[in-house]
């Protein structure tokens, strides 16, 4: 028996309902996809799943995808940490001026972070007639896709870290100083440590978003197989192939990545009480 | 009206917070549940409010049991410690709530509803501010909101679940005093927990004193500090040296005859006897019936002298008040007759 | 004794100051302010006529539309949701929490195939709903469930927090005032909690305007009919209307900042009226 309060706690039937329509809800917007994409990766069995992630232009998106990740997510995060040093621990005018600019590409739609990347570099773009004269390539190559990912995963560290620093306060880095740190030994020995469950879990969301990204990645990529598609663009490729089981095999391979993090990040919030201030990503 | 709580019982898993507690309440009285935490006082007032329902026993408003009857049909007016104001409502908004949700044939007119919410508004003394929210308003103000809107809907009996705990100590001072006069005025019957003795001393008519979830007195304040029924109830309320007594043929021995003090309740075996720090005098070196102290501190406080003295294998120092008068100082022995004395 | 203003115990401030406005503004500014650039230099005659084209109209209606139908199904669904998960105790509970998240971490492309393949004439749901003559794939209504899909979590993360501080005492308050369960909720609950609704509601449906990948594959993408406002800023690319395109990008734009506006001036609202 609950210790819940009869007064402010609804019939057991209501109860129920509410629960039941629930999980109905959820099972079908939530649960049904995700069951799909790995139903539909094994549809004509095992031996067809493997294959498709051993062809070459599955090989080669998943290597660019990895690259595209190993570039964007350690860059933002070192400016995110660095970022919320001085957020968090500083005061200063514009500080919430600051904050916005910082969380304006989550608001920009993907489509249009990939197109400001083209009016930049693209053929006809501000820069364009140079990098042309110059024989350099970043619209349409690989460097593109870069420029595009970490303009969408920019925020991604500094919004975990500036919350989590600021709630933590100056005391320990001001105790450390007086008692002799310098400025890299008291980040390295006194906050780094205090912020390190935060820091890991805005650079899986981080990752996440960087390999998982579509429509900026696919307005600057040119769709070139084997040379400038990342994971999901060679999923959308097999798909308008009608290679149903070869887009959802490598579907399933980002599906299983969205699962570890999700399962990492429920981890981390159960073991060290991150806070999830209500702030929707 | 008139509460009778008939044995009631509650458990929380393996911890018993009510056990078979009695109670009856005089109509129109303010009665004070007071005791540590985890005493109980809470968990009853609740029970009485029909917030929480107890495993056994019954809860009567006039003769009429009331155990299963949820707390929105008791009409009873409950104040809360953290003053639960419906944050998005203004004050006025706030005060008229009870009577704005009742059922269309039981609701007041409009105009009667805004004449109560500004009659209630003068009572608790804050007639400007129903526009106001309550983010912008003091503790004690919002204190007082809350009273008025329990007392909007006419209760029967009002409830009161530490109504100062959250606020400052002087504000509790005044809103302590103010809460005995709107009592006087209404006539309500009123019960309120607390953890504080001098206010449940200052303002109840009757305290009833409570531990691990049984009722260990109820009297009048000035009973339960005179006549306390047992050695919690004596040692909670007020200050009192305590010393280990052994009892026989009609007198209890504090240490190894030390003193010899009459023991009219005739007990037998190990005791303890409490002596308030008033309730003693000087008596003549070496008297039979005294305690034979070394001064440890001496400080005058107004009319009296306030002594800390130890007596030889007493745990503690003991602390009495004689007149300012006496000659005692650090160092000095003395000999302490109580005068007034309960042995448990 | 001089005070220094700027001076604090702190060091660094400078380096990271410096690191931060300098990524920023390589990263995020310069990039945007090519658009907006763009975008004025067209001249409104110029912008109106592809950005304000029938064509795009439609697109407009359509991604709004949809964003908007699904940020409401969300605030119905998504608060129920958090209702259950903060009030009640049930087998799962821990699991459902944690799937919530769902929609944040799966890639859109992966979403969007798996939501076509669903919702197809013969796909698991499609399947069922055809003999009913409802179509979903390929329809303004499977743009609409795709972004149920992708808004679920905002109105949930957002309400949750709220829900959980909002203390029993003030139910138990009304009910001792004779408030039903019902009139507690729709008096005292729901009002406590409508600002973090309309913070989720807001980002949910900002989200699902500009959203791409989950909805190409189950959008017609038939112009005037079915397409996207995403979409056409894809085809303009492809045409080299380098100006078209930043014409519907900034009305795009133009909404995402009034949204963040939006949900800026109702969190200090929320701040002044001392909730949380």
């Amino acid at each position: 028996m609950s210790a819940s309060n009869p007064t402010t706690i609804e019939s057991p039937w209501a109860r129920r309902a509410l629960i039941g329509v629930g999980f109905l809800f959820l099972a079908l917007f939530l649960f049904l996809p995700l069951v799909m994409v790995f139903a539909g990766a094994l549809a004509k069995g095992w031996k067809v799943f493997l294959d498709a992630l051993v062809d070459p232009d599955a090989l080669a998106a998943i290597r660019l995808t990895l690259l595209v990740a190993a570039i964007s997510v350690p860059i933002n995060a070192v400016f995110g940490v660095a970022a919320s040093w001085a957020i968090a621990k500083f005061d200063f005018r514009g500080k919430s001026l600051l904050i916005s600019l910082i969380d304006l590409p989550f608001s920009v739609s993907p489509v249009v972070s990939g197109l400001i990347f083209v009016l930049l570099f693209g053929a006809q773009g501000w820069l364009g007639p140079w990098l042309t004269a110059h024989g350099v390539r970043i619209i349409f190559a690989v460097p593109g896709i870069v420029l595009a990912t970490v303009f969408v995963t920019f925020p991604f560290v500094a919004r975990e870290l500036i919350p989590l620093m600021a709630e933590q306060g100056r005391d320990d880095e001001e105790a450390a100083r007086s008692l002799g740190a310098s400025g890299w030994q008291t980040f390295w020995h006194v906050t780094l440590p205090n912020i390190r469950w935060g820091l890991l879990y805005g650079v899986l969301l981080c990752n996440a978003r960087a390999m998982g990204e579509f429509g900026a990645v696919s307005v600057v990529s040119g769709h070139i197989r084997g040379l400038t598609n990342t994971m999901p663009l060679h999923v959308e490729i097999l798909y308008n192939e009608y290679d149903f089981v070869g887009a959802f095999a490598v579907a399933s391979l980002l599906a299983s990545l969205a699962l570890v993090t999700l399962a990492v990040k429920t981890v981390l919030e159960w073991r060290f009480g991150i806070h999830r201030a209500g702030a929707a990503h | 009206m008139s509460i009778v709580v008939d044995n009631i019982s509650r458990r929380f898993g393996g911890f018993t917070a009510l056990d078979r507690v009695t109670l009856e309440t005089k109509p129109g009285e303010f009665l004070a549940l007071l005791g540590p935490s985890g005493s109980g006082k809470t968990t009853l007032l609740r029970t009485i409010a029909g917030l929480d329902f107890a495993d056994e026993g019954h809860v009567l408003f006039d003769g009429q049991d009331m155990t299963g009857t949820p707390a929105a049909e008791r009409r009873i007016g409950f104040v809360f410690q953290n003053y639960a104001l419906f944050r998005h409502m203004t004050v006025a908004d706030n005060i008229a709530f009870g009577l704005t949700v009742r059922k269309r044939r039981d609701r007041p007119a409009k105009a009667a509803i805004t004449a109560k919410v500004a009659e209630l508004l003068e009572l608790i003394q804050l007639p400007q501010l129903g526009d106001r929210y309550p983010a912008q308003l003091s503790g004690g103000q919002r204190q007082r909101v809350a009273l008025a809107r329990a007392l909007a809907i006419e209760p029967r009996l009002l409830l009161l679940d530490e109504p100062f705990g959250a606020l400052d100590a002087q504000v509790r001072k005044d809103l302590r005093g103010w809460l005995r006069r709107i009592h006087d005025e209404t006539g309500l019957t009123s019960i309120f927990v607390t953890h504080d003795q001098e206010e449940a001393l200052e303002i109840a008519d009757r305290i009833v004193v409570m531990r691990g979830g049984v009722i260990e007195q109820i009297g009048t304040p000035a009973e339960v500090q005179s006549a306390p029924a047992t050695a919690f109830v004596s040692s909670f309320i007020g200050e009192t040296n305590r010393l280990p007594v052994t009892r026989r043929d009609g007198v209890a021995i504090i240490g190894d005859g030390l003193a010899t003090i009459s023991d009219e309740a005739r007990g037998q075996g190990e005791g303890e006897i409490h002596i308030r720090p008033h309730d003693v005098e000087l008596a003549e070196p070496g008297a039979a019936d005294a305690l034979p102290v070394t001064v440890l501190a001496s400080r005058p406080v107004g009319r009296s002298r306030r002594i800390t003295a130890q007596l030889a294998g007493a745990a503690e120092p003991l602390t009495f008040d004689l007149p300012v008068a006496v000659d005692a100082a650090a160092g000095q022995s003395l000999s302490i007759r109580p005068v007034r004395y309960r042995i448990f | 004794m001089v005070r220094t203003k700027r001076r604090s115990a702190l060091p660094g401030f400078g380096l990271t100051m410096g690191m931060t406005i300098f990524w920023l503004g390589l990263v995020v500014l310069v990039p945007l302010s090519a658009l907006v650039i763009r975008a004025a230099g067209m001249g409104w005659d110029g912008f109106a006529e592809v950005g304000l084209s029938p064509r795009a109209l439609a697109a407009y209606r359509l991604s709004f539309g949809a964003a908007l139908a699904a940020a409401a199904i969300n605030a119905v669904f998504g608060l129920l949701i958090a209702w259950i998960l903060v009030r009640y105790e049930f087998p799962g509970k821990k699991l459902i929490d944690a799937a919530v998240d769902l929609p944040f971490a799966l890639p859109t492309a992966v979403a969007g195939i798996a939501l076509v393949s669903l919702y197809s004439e013969n796909g698991w749901v499609g399947s069922l709903l055809t003999p009913l003559g409802i179509k979903v794939a390929y329809t303004p209504l499977g743009v609409t469930i795709a972004l149920v899909f992708i808004g679920l979590p905002f109105i949930v993360r957002s309400v949750q927090p709220v829900l959980a501080d909002l203390g029993r005492d003030v139910e138990e308050a009304a009910a001792t005032l004779g408030a039903s369960r019902a009139q507690t909720f729709g008096r005292v609950i729901l009002p406590a909690i409508a600002p973090a609704l309309l913070t989720g509601f807001a980002l949910a449906f900002a989200r699902g305007v500009g959203e791409y990948g989950s909805i190409i594959f189950i959008a017609g993408n038939m112009p005037f009919k079915s397409e996207i406002a995403p979409l056409l800023i894809i085809t303009q690319l492809e045409q080299f209307d380098y100006d078209g395109a930043t014409a519907i990008a900034c009305v795009m734009l133009v909404l995402s900042f009034a949204m963040l506006l939006f949900v800026n001036l109702l969190q200090a609202w929320r701040a002044k009226r001392g909730t949380r």
